[in-house]
């Protein structure tokens, strides 16, 4: 009976990571009704832990030829669709004096054979262009790398999934599969704020829960084999780099720096962990000394710059579907068909692939949904602007709050409140984040608390870390739950602290004490919060 | 073990070691006044970040309304160059012309040059209302503001004439960098140093050649010539110094430009030069100290005398200085007042869209002064005094003045030989 009224659905999507999320706007866009169902918040697993970097593909061009022309067809397209997450730094791959120069024109014979523009550069050329690179290199290519927002680019596809007819729910986690002969039929939520369950039924499910798909499938029955590979990165107080600088050798550790907004970002490390670990990821010290020593490499001044956090993601990289050992891994796009792989009909897994491929993962695998449900529509999703990056005249801005917002929300800035002593009023000052935008986020972006907050607009994001910001925006947001209030702004700290710690040294560790003594000692946060605990998934 | 890796943390002008108290946006005295200014700590070290990513965040109209004070930098617990971060992205970034304006309150000393001559004429012509209308109106200089007089003899004139040949017979020597203000408008501060100088057995020089400090330039947009001229100061200065002399000064704030401003803003290498260039109030302060020399006061001075802390006073820390050696005046009603900004900053106050900010920045000090009630107020800076005798109708005085003018001139020399 249920099924024949509003919870039923042409496809539910289950993972809001930026698979999902894509997925959801371009089933959404071929008028499929489509339910985006996520257990935390969007963008909480490898989405929002990687190096925020629109790859040019140069630097899978010598290894996986298939890859690298996946990644400049979706960099150039991201370029137009995503305007306002991207920014167009472009890269360098530079080679020092332990690496081989030999290997630079291989290089660039292969990134010219997956149709990347790579241009041999002078040295002292580059030096220019990057003053911040290693002086001692012996080569530079100039390559199309820039660096993107994963946040946004999340959020900006599930708004168009939204204004496509797609219904999203967050903090709703699948805790059953529901099968009804081979054929899966739904699946069973969890309201992770309240603990209630209910079912939604769809046609076709679609698991892209990026590395968490594999229990996922577990719940239907099926095995697939991932490996999940655990990266570390560093962020740095500001930005030492304005282009991406990367090492012109074979993919390694920590070869790549990344300028993301008003940080810079070094990763990463590569190790493979339990799934068990996946949910609370910790950076060690070792990783910590890797990190800042081949970074140096790249950019010495890395040795003397604040380092503001370490944070740590986990790939879902899948084993090749015919090699049961799983030698083979691939980074590649993996679409599994479990009618025709496992005999279960109405479920589909897409994962492997990379953020940056997250539209060409969701075109193929919405290729497959519509073409089970009988659907003949074109994807559009590569010609269609994302909401905020529609070609509109760029409004004048000027305050640095106001020019900070227009750069996370794009077009979208039209619908933050300003000119008002209130709505201009500064909660976040490292990254200029106003009342009247965190107002926005709390109004359209789906935001229940404190760290969802900060995935919207960068509130805490800045050097403070929440020293100053984490209470005003707690107070804008209060709606007169003092007590849940507190009990977020506590897990909110937590949370920070958590990042800082690896690298709590030096000024960063005299913020922190500085933070600690506000939030404990003056405000009794530690005291007033009824749950200490946190959930460190949620960071 | 990470710790070896990474064991200082650098950053230009130490932006990067602001850990955002924001106890220098208390001090602010551009913040206290007006909401429209974001503050030391937004427009210098949370400004700093967003404009390495993109000059687009350099936001003039509020760096503009910095006074370059420099208290907010008294304040930082972490030794963060905040008015000079906010200073530099103004050189860096500005793509503004100075206007005709802003060229003339600039250049002190060729507008104290063409002056001079005329200070008869000059003088009265700049205080008529329909001159002060015109300044107002066509220029954007505050017809509330009065320029100072400028003198008709330029001290550089008067101390060739009557100073220079004496000074040969002490056995001690200083050079003395004046400054425009005492060349062009207020000779007799040049004149009460000497005086003091000498009775204490010291020989007064002057530098070779001596450009104004700058510190207009560069607050008006021109840190090319502020740099020639400062590099012209810093050669003079070099041969003073070759030639053991230690070289002082009468204003705070070209004490300040030269010692620090001149590295820190314009690049200028004085580390050579640095430490010999002193304020004489410190000089003389530290001589007595040292028991090297001795003052003595004649009996019949009284006066009631209110110290205000000029800005770039409290910033270099010379503030008791002064406030020590007036003390030693018997003769001395000695009322400090607290510490502030009086509003002017230079050529600042002198525009007509900072005069209402500058008055309302100085109005609790011209409260103070007036409760005070004393017969003059000292300072080591005369764009202080300018706006104290403006706003109070207090007269301002050097502390070297006041020195000179309750010297017993016959017992130093005396207990000085």
């Amino acid at each position: 009976m249920e099924r024949e009224h509003n919870n039923h659905y042409d496809v539910i999507v289950i993972g809001g990571g930026i698979t999902g999320a894509g997925t959801a706007r371009d089933c959404a866009m071929r008028g499929l009704k489509v339910l985006l169902v996520e257990r935390h918040d969007y963008s909480t697993g490898a989405t929002g832990r990687n190096h925020g970097l629109l790859h040019s593909g140069a630097r899978y061009a010598v290894t996986d030829h298939e890859s690298a022309v996946e990644c400049i067809a979706e960099n150039m397209t991201l370029r137009k669709i995503a305007r306002h997450c991207v920014e167009e730094t472009e890269g360098l791959f530079i080679t020092l004096p332990e690496d081989d120069l030999n290997f630079q024109s291989t290089f660039v014979q292969k990134c010219n054979e997956a149709g990347i523009r790579a241009e041999v550069i002078d040295p002292a050329l580059a030096r220019v262009m990057e003053p911040a690179v290693n002086p001692e290199l012996l080569g530079a290519v100039k390559v199309p790398d820039a660096s993107v927002d994963p946040f946004r680019l999340t959020m900006a596809n599930v708004l168009d999934a939204q204004l496509h007819g797609a219904e999203a729910l967050v903090y709703h986690e699948v805790v059953d599969v529901l099968i009804e002969q081979n054929r899966v039929v739904g699946v069973k939520l969890r309201n992770n704020h309240n603990g209630e369950e209910r079912s939604v039924y769809a046609t076709v499910t679609i698991n892209a829960a990026g590395i968490w798909g594999m229990l996922v499938a577990q719940m239907a029955g099926v095995k697939i084999n991932m490996f999940p590979a655990k990266g570390s990165l560093l962020i740095f107080g500001h930005r030492v780099n304005n282009m991406v600088i990367n090492r012109c050798r074979k993919p390694a550790n920590a070869d790549i720096l990344v300028p993301d907004d008003a940080v810079c970002v070094i990763g990463t490390t590569s190790d493979r962990v339990p799934i068990e670990t996946c949910d609370d990821m910790r950076v060690t010290a070792q990783e910590v000394e890797l990190l800042l020593a081949e970074g140096m490499k790249l950019a010495p001044s890395l040795g003397s710059t604040r380092i503001l956090r370490a944070y740590a993601g986990v790939r879902p990289l899948v084993a090749s579907d015919d090699d049961p050992t799983g030698r083979s891994i691939s980074r590649g796009i993996v679409t599994l068909d479990h009618e025709k792989r496992d005999g279960l009909a109405g479920f589909i897994t897409i994962t492997g692939g990379k953020m940056m491929t997250y539209r060409l993962m969701a075109e193929e695998v919405t290729n497959l949904a519509c073409e089970k449900l009988g659907v003949a529509k074109q994807c559009t999703t590569a010609t269609t602007p994302l909401p905020g990056s529609e070609p509109v005249a760029k409004t004048k801005k000027y305050s640095f709050a106001q020019k900070a917002a227009q750069g996370r929300h794009g077009t979208l800035d039209a619908g933050i409140s300003s000119g008002d002593a209130t709505s201009d009023a500064l909660v976040c000052e490292c990254e200029g984040v106003s009342v009247g935008e965190v107002h926005y986020a709390v109004n359209k972006l789906h935001v229940h608390n404190l760290i969802n907050l900060r995935r919207r607009t960068r509130v805490g994001m800045g050097t403070c870390q929440g020293e100053l910001c984490a209470c005003r925006a707690a107070g804008v947001m209060c709606d007169g739950n003092a007590q849940r209030t507190i009990n977020d702004l506590a897990g909110f700290m937590n949370e920070r602290w958590k990042g800082m710690q690896p690298v709590a040294w030096g000024d960063n560790l005299a913020e922190a004490q500085l933070t600690a003594r506000i939030y404990q000692r003056l405000l009794g946060v530690d005291r007033l919060a009824s749950e200490r605990r946190v959930e460190y998934y949620e960071t | 073990m990470t710790t070896q890796t990474q064991t200082q943390n650098v950053s230009v002008n130490n932006f990067e070691q602001c850990l955002k108290c924001s106890i220098c946006t208390v001090y602010c005295p551009v913040s206290a006044v007006t909401p429209l200014y974001p503050g030391p700590k937004q427009a210098g070290p949370d400004g700093e970040r967003y404009r390495l990513k993109s000059k687009d965040f350099f936001d003039e109209k509020a760096l503009k309304m910095c006074l370059n004070c420099k208290r907010c930098e008294v304040a930082c617990p972490n030794d963060v160059h905040i008015g000079d971060i906010i200073q530099a992205a103004r050189i860096k970034y500005s793509t503004h012309r100075p206007s005709l304006r802003d060229m003339m309150l600039a250049n002190t000393d060729l507008v104290g040059t063409m002056a001079s001559p005329f200070a008869a004429i000059a003088n009265p012509v700049l205080k008529l209302k329909p001159m002060k209308a015109v300044l107002h109106g066509v220029m954007g200089i505050d017809k509330h503001r009065t320029f100072p007089d400028y003198s008709s003899r330029k001290f550089e004139s008067w101390f060739k004439k009557e100073a220079a040949p004496t000074q040969d017979q002490y056995s001690k020597h200083v050079s003395y960098f004046h400054g425009c203000y005492v060349n062009y408008n207020y000779p007799q501060l040049g004149k009460d140093f000497v005086k003091v100088m000498n009775a204490v057995g010291y020989g007064v020089h002057l530098l070779e050649k001596e450009k104004c400090c700058g510190v207009a330039l560069i607050a008006n947009g021109m840190p090319k010539q502020a740099r020639r001229q400062g590099e012209v100061n810093m050669q003079s200065m070099r041969k003073a110094i070759g030639q053991g002399h230690v070289v002082l000064t009468t204003s705070s704030t070209c004490t300040f430009t030269m010692r620090d401003e001149y590295a820190h803003l314009l690049g200028i290498d004085n580390h050579d030069v640095r430490g010999s260039i002193s304020l004489a109030t410190r000089f003389l302060h530290q001589l007595i100290e040292k028991g090297e020399i001795k003052l003595a006061f004649s009996s019949d001075y009284h006066k009631r005398v209110a110290y205000h802390s000029a800005c770039h006073m409290e910033r270099m820390g010379w503030v008791s200085y002064s406030t020590r050696l007036l003390k030693m005046i018997p003769g001395i009603d000695f009322v400090m007042l607290e510490s502030q900004c009086c509003g002017i900053s230079g050529t600042y106050g002198f525009k007509k869209e900072n005069y209402e900010r500058s008055q309302a920045i100085g109005d609790s000090l011209f409260q103070s002064i007036k409760e005070a009630a004393p017969d003059c107020v000292a300072t080591d800076c005369e764009t202080c005094k300018w706006q104290i005798e403006m706003s109070t109708g207090v007269p301002v005085e050097n502390p070297i003045s006041i020195i000179a003018e309750a010297l017993d001139v016959e017992k130093t020399v005396e207990i000085n030989k």
